[in-house]
């Protein structure tokens, strides 16, 4: 479950999707591509990412195909120091 | 996961959370500067520059079984969203044979879709059951 714990510096850490194509600067992304990428369905698989995260006093990454087996909640919030 | 950085995240569990929850956040907080992830999960709104309170229910399988997204104002209700893995979880042992009616709980019946089903839902699920 847990990759490698990051070491820590000045650099803020970003991941992304897992196994899509990243759109060249000539090739810019189409109103019905973008569309697509939104398009989220019940009984569809979830669109696989590596994120940075903060779990239990370290840093590291969580990829979500490494959690295939289990049952995941996957939870958006708009900003720390909110509620939940 | 919101657009805050994990060092936002550290801060906001070693000063808050862990005074609410015992030992802080118990799962991995996640990061997602940009939006990029919550933008495929269509909870990022570009306007703001955050994430809306989007909860995905993902199987073993890696499938989508259940979503809801709410506007920020408007917390949710961590109880249903156990009930449903709940559901999602008995549905799934049971390989698709039984069923779980509106307002199901655990220990309560479910149904078994099938032809002697058909017209006969009324005889053992009744709508008081659907909200309590």
């Amino acid at each position: 479950m847990m990759a490698e714990e990051l070491k820590a510096g000045c650099a803020r850490p970003t991941g992304g999707l897992v196994g899509q194509p990243v759109p060249s600067p000539s090739e810019p992304i189409s109103t019905t591509q973008k569309e697509e990428r939104a398009m989220i369905q019940v009984g569809k698989p979830a669109p696989d990412f590596v994120s940075p995260a903060y779990h239990k006093g370290a840093f590291t990454n969580v990829k979500l195909s490494d959690h295939l087996g289990k049952w995941v909640v996957l939870c958006f919030y708009p900003g720390d120091f909110t509620f939940v | 996961m919101s657009v805050d950085s994990v060092f936002v995240h550290k801060m906001w569990n070693d000063h808050e959370i862990s005074k609410m929850v015992k030992g802080g956040v118990p799962y991995p907080m996640l990061s997602d500067g940009g939006g990029k992830v919550g933008t495929a999960y269509g909870v990022y709104g570009e306007d703001a520059g955050v994430e809306n309170r989007g909860r995905f229910i993902i199987d073993p399988d890696g499938v989508i079984q259940g979503y809801e997204v709410l506007t920020p104002p408007v917390g949710r209700h961590v109880g249903e969203t156990l009930r449903q893995i709940q559901a999602f979880q008995l549905v799934r042992a049971s390989k698709g044979t039984e069923a779980t009616p509106s307002g199901w709980k655990p220990g309560r019946m479910t149904l078994k879709p099938g032809p002697d089903l058909v017209g006969k839902v009324w005889e053992v699920w009744k709508t008081d059951m659907a909200a309590d």
